[in-house]
């Protein structure tokens, strides 16, 4: 019966979300009153740019859809209309090339470097967390908890300039710039996932060492709570072993509100990771993203955003349906 | 004098100035000290360095480009000739500024929505908070590049208003959830069956009980609120003729100067930043206690 209800609802929302999305996309741009895409294009075919022919049959498209003879509310259907069928149309600075073909490369970059750096840092940042709250921890793990908790007020890309200079330019350990070697072409080779996993390093630090203390400080809070239960009380009066009461009491009892956590960190890790690709030119939507704004892209940057809202709100559904299933309490509640 | 002086200690059933009680209260909080010490400092930097430094020396082609720190540019120059020192003593205030005004538009927005809502429920209150659970889900960063891509060239105080187009969200759930486990409590039944209105148990009864509670919000809302603009100016859509903390960010990332071995162009702004959030870190931790006084903290 609560299954239904649930699904549903959280299928509302989630179409909400994308909704929203396309919404703002529209509106928001067109906030000064004026077209920002129809100006630039315009601007574009006035200084005889380079692309010739090809920007002008884009103009002409842009205008049989988006025209001034159009009401702005047939504008905005057409636009939710192509937003349904993912129809992102042509970036302007790399012209032929559609917005979809550039997500598409750039998109598989950074979702492989957030997933790994993601489960990376939720995994040690709650055993961290954890330990650190649990009175028998050694006390030399437990002094770590301010230095990495610290971190955790520091955005992502500023510890990326410092291990860019530590390790990049004065160490020379790791490459600097790029997800792979200039010249090299992308493929799934041994040898080319080796290199790209040599150029992420750095930035995957970067991303887990300072998102490491927000699920510790998470964690630490929730075990307190966990520790002060009645039943943990019995479960040490009845002699239960310390590292039973750790993992089997405390932990599995805490963890699930990290999980919930989980989906809202997401929004925050994706907007820190953006600059954190772009200080390391690594070949993820961060950097098209900034390349976008230098060179006043707009269908690149609401691509950006679009695809950027869709994989979260995708993400949040995954992790709403799957909680249910973890946790008893959240299916009664419904 | 004397008669004033112990009117005054009568009222006020304690020998203490309000000086000293908050300068006793900081001693047992050490968080709170640290946090507005270190923000006290920064503003002390900026302000003794107008005296020493000429800030018009913030603007390009005021100094030979790309000079190691030395006695006479101690912070060393940019590759455009900017005086680092001069524009880190313009820029950490101005971005603290940017900040700051942002957080209290941000929370002030957001208390008028999470009072109203939270008190009066019904539509309004449901309308509320499916907006605001949109709009969490969404991350900020994105809204406020697409407003900025609409507002090509903005100023600081532009800016302000652009992040504090997201900023309330956060603040709102918090207030929000605050204020109806506060509508709950026996003394908000008094207020009412003595037949206060609605907005008067509001401004008389329910806020100045959340005063230190949003306070504590102001904190919060103000350090994201920097990260946000910082994180805007890095990505190039921040006030371009300014030289504030994140828009020197900006440059050294367009030119490449890490990679370039110009160490003083970033380490200054770095170190300055990571010194405003960990001071905002430090304050929140500070000010969660102060707001609730019954959370102990362990560790």
């Amino acid at each position: 019966m609560w299954a239904a209800g649930y699904l549903l609802k959280r299928i509302a929302f989630f179409l909400l979300i994308v909704w929203t999305a396309a919404t703002v996309n529209f509106f928001l741009p067109r906030l000064s009153g004026q077209d920002p895409i129809r100006e630039r294009l315009i601007k574009l075919v006035q200084s005889g740019s380079a692309w010739g022919k090809g920007i002008e049959d884009m103009v002409e498209l842009y205008n049989e859809k988006f025209g001034l003879d159009k009401p702005l509310w047939q504008q905005y259907l057409t636009y939710l209309g192509d937003m349904a069928r993912f129809d992102l149309g042509h970036s302007i600075a790399s012209y032929p090339r559609t917005v979809k073909q550039i997500l598409r490369d750039s998109m598989l970059w950074t979702i492989s470097l957030l997933t790994v750096t993601t489960l990376l840092s939720f995994l040690f940042g709650t055993v961290f967390g954890a330990i650190v709250a649990w009175t028998r921890a050694p006390l030399w793990l437990r002094s770590l908890a301010p230095p990495i908790m610290t971190m955790a007020a520091i955005p992502y890309y500023l510890l990326g300039l410092i291990l860019l200079f530590i390790f990049a330019f004065e160490l020379r350990w790791f490459p600097g710039h790029g997800g792979y070697r200039i010249g090299h072409i992308p493929n799934l080779s041994w040898k080319f996932l080796m290199e790209a996993g040599e150029h992420a390093v750095l930035p995957a630090l970067s991303i887990l060492l300072s998102s490491l203390g927000f699920w510790a400080i998470a964690m630490r809070g929730m075990m307190v709570t966990v520790e002060g239960e009645d039943y943990m009380t019995l479960a040490e009066a009845k002699g239960i072993k310390s590292g039973r009461l750790f993992y089997d009491y405390g932990l599995r009892n805490a963890i699930l509100p990290q999980i919930t956590s989980l989906a809202l960190a997401m929004g925050y890790v994706f907007s820190g990771a953006l600059l954190v690709e772009v200080v390391f030119g690594f070949p993820g939507i961060g950097t098209v993203l900034f390349q976008a704004i230098k060179g006043v892209d707009y269908p690149v940057i609401q691509g950006i955003v679009l695809a950027i809202i869709l994989t979260l709100a995708t993400t949040t559904l995954i992790l709403d349906l799957t909680l249910p299933i973890l946790d008893p309490r959240i299916r009664r509640r419904t | 004098m004397a008669v004033r002086a112990e009117g005054e200690t009568a009222t006020r059933l304690s020998t203490s100035s309000p000086m000293q009680d908050a300068l006793g209260y900081l001693r047992r909080n050490p968080p709170l000290a640290f946090g507005l010490g270190l923000i006290l400092i920064l503003l002390l930097f900026s302000v003794a360095g107008r005296l020493v430094v000429n800030v018009e020396d913030a603007s390009p082609l005021s100094a030979p480009p790309f000079e190691a720190p030395s006695a006479e540019y101690p912070f060393g120059t940019d590759k455009v000739g900017r005086d680092l020192l001069a524009v880190m003593i313009v820029g950490t205030p101005l971005t603290l500024r940017v900040g700051l005004l942002a957080g209290i538009l941000g929370v002030a927005f957001a208390s008028l929505l999470a009072f109203a809502g939270a008190y009066y429920g019904g539509v309004i209150d449901a309308v509320i908070r499916l907006v605001v659970d949109v709009g969490l889900t969404i991350p900020s960063i994105l809204i406020l590049i697409l407003i900025a891509i609409a507002l090509r060239g903005v100023n600081p105080t532009e800016m302000s208003l652009i992040v504090a187009a997201t900023a309330w969200l956060w603040p709102t759930r918090t207030i929000r959830s605050q204020v109806l486990s506060l509508k709950e409590r026996a003394y908000v039944d008094v207020a009412r069956m003595s037949g206060m209105r609605g907005y008067e148990i509001i401004v008389r009864e329910l806020m100045p009980n959340l005063i230190p509670f949003i306070v504590a919000n102001l904190v919060n809302t103000t350090a994201s609120a920097i990260l946000a603009t910082i994180g805007m100016e890095a990505l190039g859509l921040g006030p371009t003729s300014h030289p504030t903390l994140g828009m020197t960010i900006y440059w050294v990332i367009l030119h490449a100067g890490v990679l370039g071995g110009y160490w003083w162009w970033w380490l200054a702004p770095v170190v300055i930043i990571v010194l405003i959030f960990i001071a905002l870190y430090l304050t929140s931790i500070g000010m969660d206690e102060l707001a609730n006084p019954r959370l102990r903290r362990s560790v």
